[in-house]
């Protein structure tokens, strides 16, 4: 590193700690820059396949009501999706290197969405813990470093919330219901809850980037702090549900003032990101396929933009 | 490789909240001219009635000041507090000036 480039770090080191906000066109070291890419554009990808489980129920909602409000929450996953992309964009990358990234595989996404969503109870599971845990790992994001990613998820939070509300009514309609939907709810949650906890990510002993995106200000909370807290908060919600989180060492430690729970089957995890999970294959697949399929939409709207803008051209040509 | 398989140009999105007020940023979007950018606009940035009018701008045509200028740019406001109402001390007897 030249002196040059070692007093700029400084100041921006300097400029971070004093919870400043970088901006695009600030000077910023590579590594910063290259861990922001990385992370926002796996957010981005999270947000687009996350659509896949839920759009499997869209045709399926047992109401009218329950399918506006599906088809609502699957539309701000898409929306989401676009204000990361944008905000990664402004660090340097194309989008079509990202999309190009996910769909070779390269790039990963919260390995979450490789599960299946197999009956409807999952749609309040997912709502209700999947983006429960997410939220948790968002809400912090909003005072990140990086201003165009901050701001990204101030709007991302904001819509968020309605999303775990009503993943959190189907569950209490179910958890109320007949006993058969007493069971699926129940069901739904003993498949959801462990990798709901995987989303916060490994523990802290084995998360190496964590020290230094905490120094940056991208992370803000360790991933073993946002477990605990997401498990104490969601342990009376599902007592109010009449419903069992599936550990049996799950159990209130007074004199830490949180719950114990149980070890996580990390080799599970790790066998999921690797591709091996139950819907890795489909997920990708049905993304290169959209993406493909949509070739010659976004072609044909070339095509057309470039001809009005050929006739606006002759036009002023002609009255000139 | 043909023009037609370029990305779609990059548009910034200004969106005025209520009437009334002025337009602010509210992120960009990707689209293939400025009559489907503000119909994308519309679906990614106003699901909630957040806008009453949209403006779209193809990213290249802004032109922004350099943050290395940020200095010479800005600085020689900071001497001049004299423009602010709160660098006269008046009489407390004309308190609401």
């Amino acid at each position: 590193m030249s002196p040059v480039e070692m007093n700029l770090e400084a100041r921006f080191d300097a400029y971070v700690a004093e919870e400043k906000k970088i901006e695009p066109k600030d000077w910023m070291p590579d590594a910063y820059r290259k861990t922001l890419i990385r992370q926002i554009s796996q957010h981005a990808h999270s947000e687009i396949v996350g659509m896949l489980p839920e759009g499997n129920w869209i045709s399926r909602a047992p109401s009218l009501k329950r399918k506006a409000i599906l088809l609502a929450k699957v539309q701000d996953e898409a929306g989401h999706g676009l204000y990361l992309y944008s905000a990664a964009e402004t660090l340097g990358v194309t989008r079509e290197q990202m999309l190009d990234d996910l769909h070779t595989g390269k790039a990963k996404y919260s390995s979450i969405f490789n599960y299946p969503t197999l009956t409807w109870a999952d749609m309040g599971a997912v709502g209700w813990l999947v983006d429960g845990a997410a939220i948790m790992n968002q809400v912090p994001l909003c005072k990140c470093s990086y201003g165009p990613y901050a701001r990204a998820m101030v709007r991302v939070c904001k819509e968020e919330s309605f999303h775990q509300r009503q993943g959190f009514q189907v569950m209490l309609n179910l958890a109320q219901g007949t006993p058969e939907q007493k069971a699926m709810a129940q069901d739904a949650l003993n498949r959801w809850w462990w990798p709901s906890l995987m989303m916060f990510g490994p523990n802290d002993s084995d998360s190496p980037h964590s020290a230094q995106s905490m120094k940056w200000n991208i992370k803000r909370f360790s991933n073993d702090e946002l477990r605990q807290r997401f498990v104490d908060m969601t342990v009376p919600q599902a007592e109010l549900l009449g419903l069992t989180i599936p550990d049996s060492d799950l159990r209130w430690n007074e004199e830490r003032g949180h719950y114990d729970f149980g070890e996580i089957q990390w080799e599970e995890f790790y066998n999921v990101i690797k591709g091996n999970g139950p819907c890795n294959k489909e997920r990708l697949a049905a993304r290169v396929k959209a993406h493909e399929d949509g070739a010659w939409v976004r072609e044909a709207a070339n095509a057309y933009a470039q001809k009005q803008q050929a006739k606006k051209t002759n036009a002023t040509t002609h009255a000139a | 490789m043909s023009s037609t398989q370029h990305e779609w140009p990059l548009w910034e999105v200004f969106i005025r909240s209520r009437q009334g007020l002025g337009h602010k940023h509210a992120g960009s979007l990707h689209a293939a001219d400025a009559e489907m950018a503000i119909q994308n606009a519309r679906d990614v940035y106003t699901r909630r009635q957040e806008g009453v009018s949209i403006w779209v701008v193809p990213a290249d045509a802004i032109a922004a000041s350099s943050p290395d200028d940020k200095e010479v740019m800005f600085d020689p406001a900071n001497d001049k507090v004299y423009r602010h109402p709160t660098f006269y001390k008046l009489p407390d007897e004309v308190n609401n000036m």
